[in-house]
């Protein structure tokens, strides 16, 4: 039994540090609570479901987020699959919560990456097991994975760096809007293929930037969202996959994404034309375009012309990463909880300069992990 | 040419061991299941496919062609910062999979898919190396 529309985003908060040296992860993610609460006009003594993930959060970490903000929660979910792991927690919420095993769900992450100076992308990817033993040696970054994935998608479509760097473009256009970004200055396509070349084909602004940052999300039933202060924005469908290198066979250009928005468009009942508005992981421009494809809004291989002449930009067809994304605005190490955040303020209507006029239906992707490896897919789709 | 990738040692347990040992011996070994036939890799104790436990290795050709690749220039991390830039890739193996390696032995520009290649090692402790390819 689906609880498509039953669900509801009754609350978010998105932090708007971008480097906090002076604060911890945890507090971070308190101070977003306090916001999503204010937000919705909830107290904290009426949260009884906890869901969070951090890079610093060891595998008891939801004990310890429980102490630090003093709940006793009757569910909690402490799932990591990656940056794409809170949009999967709106999926388990809901679940919950359609299930009665709680009531207000509370989603959190907080962290300092870029003040504790995490080498994110570029810092090699170590782990002492064997299964790390078959990537370590090598020299496997986070970029470069994701740099094999446009290197085959070049090879097999004629995909260019110039079309790649349309993606960067139109991201910095919509930061410019946004007074939180952390990257406000416009850039052109050329300022990105002159920009250093991390791991080829990827240059620097394909890259998402690193910076410190968290949010807040919450979920509650649409029956109860609707008694709250803000106009709540209802699930419509949501959908998750696990996916990996298929013991030694993978197909760098299928991701999870093509299983998970087919679930959530399954559940939602709605097709891809309904979309008004897409928040998709943007860890890299590569990301972006590959999620598109198997999103359906194109076919294999059409990635490159679809992104090109402002169809993803505010105004065109399908304008995505309003916020400014993770290429723009902020990326603290996994942004997934971001995309929710910007795809409920774009349906309440509350962007200002660069809303979306009269969105009624978002898209909101997060990959985790890493393409061309182990990854994750998470969609929901969105609706008022 | 930039230094050479000093290649961290793997973890190796007795899932693994045939696979790093038989790359000592300069041999590139994969699993086949004989209940299915199913060639995989990475090794592990059952068949990915079947989940038979009745697992056999045995000695692949070392050859194939590159599937993907990247050229690496920045990491910061010991071993491979100084040995910028370095190219890691999947290479697709004559027996089916695709493994993530190095192409060594060949300037990174000339490096492009397709290109064929055949396993060269790189001798670490304890008896097992690195399976690293150059091209054919």
């Amino acid at each position: 039994m689906s609880f498509s529309g039953k669900i509801a985003l009754a609350g978010v908060y998105e932090h708007p540090t971008r480097w906090a040296p002076d604060k911890t992860d945890w507090q971070i993610m308190a101070e977003s609570a306090r916001g999503a609460l204010e937000d919705a006009g909830l107290g904290l003594d009426e949260v009884d479901g906890l869901l969070a993930a951090g890079m610093g959060m060891g595998g008891m970490g939801i004990l310890q987020l429980a102490e630090y903000l003093n709940l006793k929660p009757s569910y909690v979910d402490g799932t990591q699959i990656g940056g794409s792991s809170f949009v999967a927690h709106v999926n388990h919420a809901a679940a919950a919560i359609h299930a009665g095993l709680c009531q207000v769900a509370l989603i959190l992450y907080g962290s300092t990456a870029s003040s504790h100076q995490v080498a994110i992308g570029t810092g090699g990817r170590g782990g002492g097991d064997a299964a790390a033993g078959f990537q370590a040696p090598y020299g496997l970054t986070t970029v470069g994975g994701y740099a094999m994935v446009a290197m085959r998608h070049m090879h097999e479509y004629g995909t260019t760096s110039e079309q790649l760097a349309e993606i960067a473009v139109a991201t910095r256009r919509h930061a410019g809007l946004n007074p939180s970004a952390k990257m406000q200055r416009p850039i052109s396509i050329d300022d990105v293929l002159e920009s250093r070349v991390i791991s080829a084909p990827l240059h620097l602004l394909d890259c998402c930037i690193i910076s410190d940052g968290g949010g807040a999300l919450l979920v509650t039933s649409e029956e109860r969202a609707r008694d709250l202060q803000k106009k709540p924005v209802r699930l419509l469908g949501s959908g998750e996959a696990v996916w990996h290198q298929e013991v030694g066979s993978p197909d760098l250009l299928t991701i999870a994404a093509r299983q998970s928005s087919e679930a959530a468009f399954r559940m939602a009942g709605v097709g891809r034309d309904a979309i008004d508005l897409c928040m998709i992981y943007d860890s890299f421009t590569i990301t972006v375009l590959v999620t598109l494809e198997n999103l359906g809004f194109c076919k294999p291989g059409e990635g490159g012309s679809f992104v090109s002449g402002g169809r993803i930009g505010l105004g065109g067809e399908l304008p995505i990463n309003l916020d400014g994304g993770g290429l723009s605005s902020n990326h603290p190490g996994m942004r997934g909880i971001f995309l929710v955040i910007e795809a409920v303020k774009q349906l309440r209507a509350e962007c200002g300069p660069r809303q979306v006029e009269g969105a009624e239906v978002a898209l909101v992707h997060g990959t985790g992990g890493l393409l061309s490896t182990l990854h994750s897919g998470a969609t929901l789709v969105l609706g008022v | 040419m930039a230094k050479e990738i000093e290649h961290p040692t793997p973890a190796v347990d007795w899932e693994t061991r045939a696979y790093w040992e038989g790359a000592g011996r300069h041999e590139l070994v994969l699993q086949r299941c004989r209940d299915c036939g199913t060639v995989q890799h990475r090794p592990r104790a059952v068949c990915a496919s079947c989940l038979s436990g009745a697992i056999e290795h045995f000695r692949a050709s070392g050859r194939g062609s590159v599937y993907t690749f990247t050229v690496t220039h920045q990491n910061q991390a010991r071993g491979f910062r100084e040995a910028l830039p370095y190219v890691m890739a999947y290479v697709e193996l004559e027996e089916g999979p695709r493994l993530l390696t190095n192409i060594v032995g060949v300037e990174p520009d000339a490096v492009a898919i397709g290109m064929p290649v055949v396993a060269d090692y790189a001798d670490a402790e304890g008896g097992i190396a690195i399976p690293r390819f150059r091209p054919a």
